[in-house]
């Protein structure tokens, strides 16, 4: 095989000079990419493999369903709290429990804050070295840069020549020392790089400051948590009880200065990202108007599931802030409904995956899921299986399911949402990004590329940053109206529950739309499956020979120097990949799990 | 000639002000008194920066996420300034085979001298390739990055004791770094949590780069100084737990009065860790004042000792000396299960002390 065609419209061609980057740096989890570039260093074809997997569903087979949510929780630090949130859901779905009001608020802003804080650390700390370069910043003049602050983010205050002089100092002294710690062995004198040195300058420094401001962000979370990473959440609501003015609140969870601490947070939160990270993606944006390759999927097909419930355990369309919904073929004008429960919708597939299905032309849906793994390498894979050199895509190739929503390979994440929201004529959202494309003189076009996914996950940590002030002020107002409830125990007791339950819980994770399915049997898990953005995005081939996000938003992209995957790292870092949330399925028993071979 | 952290500071733009204000927050993280401040600004204003290798197995990043919401250093300073953080594909700039070369340049260089920073543990199952760097195994990378370091830190529950992937039936054979088959014998400091805090975690390279040494240990690796009490121990809800007054299920009045949530399933009383002192992200709060009971996440095993909300049977301490007759009828008519235990309190707990001292 050196040229094919792909069902949904993507011509591979492996003819050209393969280019591996393994490991794949700046995302959580392990992963590698292959590409086939061709002579004039244009990727012709692209390859994603998971490289990890840990198998948390078996791990939660005959556990108490209460506690899945701190198992699921630590699919993934990253985007902490929100596997937590879906598994509540998915056990009060199955059990029928309603949760009360105070409790759907205080979820949303600690959802609300995940998204600002993980959106945020995305940019400044695992992909803003895809589009910045520290050593150039060392050229800045910083009057020039302070010029530029002012006029791209006119109201944050750190803006004097003095200031940027000051960081251009450290910086240059702490490359002059020849330590360049995680800067080190960068891709500095590609030409892929394309800021003046001001841009750079502003950049770097706000990467500094955005380090430090990020650990305020999650406070929220401390506060209705107890602690951030993996906060405490709770089957039937929240576990932080409310005690405004009676006996003993000063040692309750949530009194009123827990509350004026969890404002200051909200209020400087919507601070930073109006006044740094906006004005950041805006002037970077800018800069980079020109470099519009990644659109892969984007384009073609999107989904959505959904999420911030206003009101209390209606989980309808109409009541979810963020928007649901499927859009296939490119085909705008026409969004799907989900439904999650359909066998025919959610589907998962493994021809490609190194797992195994009696029948493998079929896909599975979640509540009837088979985890049986297969690690095997194809015949044309170069090297050995413990020293893999070439990986061969046409066999299995990836820890990682191939989900497929009515056969569709989806895009999942910001831009989907807002692209599915654009298409619904969400208010906010398309305001925001008519804004946009207007002040980047843009067409709408251009929302479909590795640029606009960026984008769109500044323009979401904007809406949650608003949202949150919102939700706050509903707690305050419910409070107001004397309603302190936040849990329902009525069903806590495992006692009170039928013998055989099914129930299927759903967010928007940070990464995209996130969904769990549960079976619980004799008051303990029998079944659970999760299906996460990342499941979505990194999925390897399907039994049509469909390529998944990561691969599609790979093709045709113009590498400057296919040695350095700077284009390659920009692209898949715009989906802000999670490996350990992707493979941590699992087969079913022990010790022998996977059979190891080169064919 | 390597500069010291001083006078990477200095050169950094911090002012000889902030640096002396650094080292008294600093002894004041480790409970060390100022006294000991000038200790501090001493030994960094004569040493070098550590290379450090931080490697991830198989893991959810959530230890690097506590790292660098410390408070007291502020992540950036650790990065920037006190350590050399060579090699942590979670940051790091480059990719693939150029992220690669950075270990043996490191090895190179620093044969003997670099701290390997462990997150996440191996798996030893499918050959170890459920955990694949560069094509190979993780288990490879991490034994090759051990055989040449000054010692190891084995960040959080899975690089201590194997954590979530390692609960039963851990189906990948994940293992702790200190039972992986053939790892060169070097010292490893356990810093347990699911995550660490991460003012501890900070806390702990301030203290080896201060002092030129490892803290003093616990039996089981951990450093005493954050690990050698319980959370109960210095619960700020603890006289309630001594006064018989509990949650009894969540959001009922003992829980909006901040009672003891032992009832409801705490594992304080059994868990070692610092989390009602130093507490979390810049001692805001810590999971039993946010009203959720404590499920021990820095203990070994903890996610195969049943439920969180099952109540602990074993817990004998009512009052650092006193048991629940002492403490009165009416506390201990409302423990009811517990109380059969009670007799063998004092003896019980005066073995615990002495085996966390040893």
């Amino acid at each position: 095989m050196t040229a094919i065609q792909t069902p949904n419209g993507f011509n591979l061609d492996t003819s050209g000079q393969r280019v591996v980057v393994d490991p794949v740096t700046r995302i959580e989890g392990h992963m590698r990419c292959e590409v086939n570039v061709d002579e004039n260093n244009i990727i012709r074809n692209a390859v994603s493999t998971g490289t990890m997997w840990r198998g948390l569903e078996v791990i939660l087979k005959g556990r108490d369903p209460r506690d899945a949510w701190a198992f699921t929780q630590r699919i993934c630090g990253v985007c902490t709290g929100t596997h937590a949130l879906t598994s509540v859901r998915a056990v009060e779905d199955a059990l029928g429990i309603d949760i009360p009001e105070n409790a759907n608020s205080i979820r949303n802003i600690m959802q609300l804050s995940l998204q600002i804080h993980d959106h945020l650390v995305h940019f400044y700390h695992l992909h803003a070295l895809d589009w910045v370069n520290p050593v150039n910043a060392l050229r800045a003049d910083p009057k020039a840069t302070s010029e530029l602050q002012k006029l791209t983010g006119p109201n944050h205050p750190k803006s004097s020549p003095g200031y940027f002089r000051d960081v251009q100092n450290r910086l240059k002294k702490f490359v002059e020392s020849g330590q360049l710690g995680p800067f080190k062995n960068g891709y500095w004198t590609n030409p892929a790089y394309l800021l003046p040195p001001e841009a750079d300058l502003m950049a770097v420094t706000h990467y500094l400051e955005a380090l430090d401001f990020q650990k305020e962000i999650m406070t929220t979370r401390t506060i209705f948590g107890g602690k951030d990473i993996h906060p405490n959440w709770l089957v039937g609501g929240v576990p932080c009880a409310i005690n405004i003015d009676g006996a003993l609140a000063a040692g309750a969870p949530v009194n009123m200065e827990r509350l004026n601490y969890v404002k200051g947070v909200i209020d400087r939160s919507l601070e930073f990202v109006k006044n740094v990270y906006i004005p950041d993606i805006l002037a970077i944006g800018g800069f980079y108007k020109g470099w519009l390759y990644g659109g892969g999927l984007s384009g073609k097909s999107v989904l959505a599931y959904g999420d911030i419930p206003d009101r209390a355990n209606d989980y309808s369309p109409e009541n979810l802030l963020m928007p649901v919904g499927a859009i296939v073929d490119g085909k705008l004008s026409e969004v799907h409904p989900v439904d999650l429960r359909d066998p025919d919708q959610v589907q998962e597939f493994v021809p490609h995956s190194w797992y195994s299905y009696p029948d493998e032309k079929k896909g599975l849906h979640p509540w009837d899921g088979i985890t049986e793994p297969n690690y095997v390498l194809g015949a044309n894979a170069k090297g050995t299986s413990t020293n893999i050199e070439e990986i061969d895509e046409a066999a299995k190739y990836s820890w990682i399911k191939a989900p497929r929503w009515r056969g569709h390979a989806m895009e999942v994440g910001p831009l989907a949402r807002y692209i599915v929201g654009y298409a619904q004529g969400h208010e906010y959202f398309t305001d925001q990004i008519n804004r946009t494309l207007r002040t980047l003189d843009v067409p709408v076009d251009a929302l479909f590329s590795t640029l606009g996914r960026t984008a769109a996950r500044a323009l979401e940590a904007e809406w949650a940053a608003e949202m949150q002030v919102y939700f706050f002020d509903k707690l305050i107002a419910n409070i107001k109206a004397g309603d302190t409830a936040t849990a329902n125990v009525e069903k806590f007791d495992p006692k009170t529950w039928p013998t055989e339950v099914k129930g299927v819980g759903f967010t928007e994770a940070p990464r995209g739309a996130l969904a769990h399915w549960i079976k619980i049997k004799d008051t303990k898990i029998d079944n659970y499956q999760c299906v996460v953005p990342t499941t979505w995005n990194g999925s390897p081939r399907d039994n049509e020979g469909n390529i998944g996000a990561f691969e599609a938003s790979l093709m045709n992209t113009k590498m400057e120097r296919p040695e350095e995957p700077v284009e390659i790292l920009r692209t898949l870092h715009s989906f802000d990949p999670c490996l350990a949330c992707s493979t941590h399925v699992m087969g079913p028993d022990g010790e022998e799990m996977a059979d190891i071979k080169v064919r | 000639m390597t500069e010291t952290f001083y006078e990477v500071m200095r050169r950094q733009g911090i002012t000889r002000r902030s640096f002396l204000k650094f080292c008294s927050l600093t002894a004041a993280s480790l409970g060390l008194g100022p006294s000991f401040a000038p200790q501090i600004a001493h030994a960094m204003e004569s040493k070098p920066r550590i290379p450090v290798l931080w490697l991830h197995g198989l893991e959810c990043t959530c230890c690097s996420e506590s790292f660098i919401r410390s408070a007291h250093p502020l992540a950036k300073d650790v990065i920037l300034s006190m350590i050399s953080l060579d090699y942590d594909d979670t940051i790091m700039a480059a990719a693939g085979h150029q992220a690669e070369a950075i270990i043996e340049e490191t090895i190179q260089k620093y044969d003997g001298n670099y701290i390997l920073a462990c997150e996440g543990n191996p798996p030893l199952n499918q050959e170890g390739m459920s955990c694949i760097i560069a094509g190979r195994p993780y288990l490879e990378q991490l034994k090759h990055a051990a055989d040449h370091c000054k010692a190891i830190i084995s960040w959080g529950s899975c690089a201590s004791w194997g954590c979530v992937q390692a609960a039963r039936p851990n189906p990948t054979q994940a293992t702790p770094i200190h039972k992986v088959p053939g790892l060169a014998p070097k010292p490893i400091i356990k810093v347990p949590g699911c995550p660490p805090i991460a003012e501890v975690m900070t806390a702990v390279i301030t203290y080896i780069l201060t002092f030129e040494r490892f803290p003093d240990l616990d039996r089981q690796g951990r450093p005493k100084m954050f690990y050698s009490q319980r959370i109960h121990d210095k619960c700020y809800r603890r006289p309630h737990f001594d006064a018989g007054q509990f949650v009894e299920a969540f959001d009922d009045e003992g829980a909006r009065k901040g009672y003891c949530l032992y009832k409801v399933g705490c594992k304080g009383p059994t868990t070692y860790n610092a989390c009602s002192t130093v507490r979390w992200n810049g001692g805001l709060s810590f999971p039993i004042q946010s009203g959720h009971p404590c499920f021990g996440c820095s203990e070994d095993g903890f996610w195969d000792k049943g439920s969180f909300y099952d109540r602990l049977t074993d817990v004998h301490g009512f009052g650092i000396e006193a048991d629940a007759n002492e403490i009165g009828g009416a506390a201990a008519t409302v423990v009811g299960a517990a109380t059969a235990a009670h007799a063998a309190l004092s003896a019980v707990k005066r073995a615990r002390q002495k085996g966390g001292e040893s």
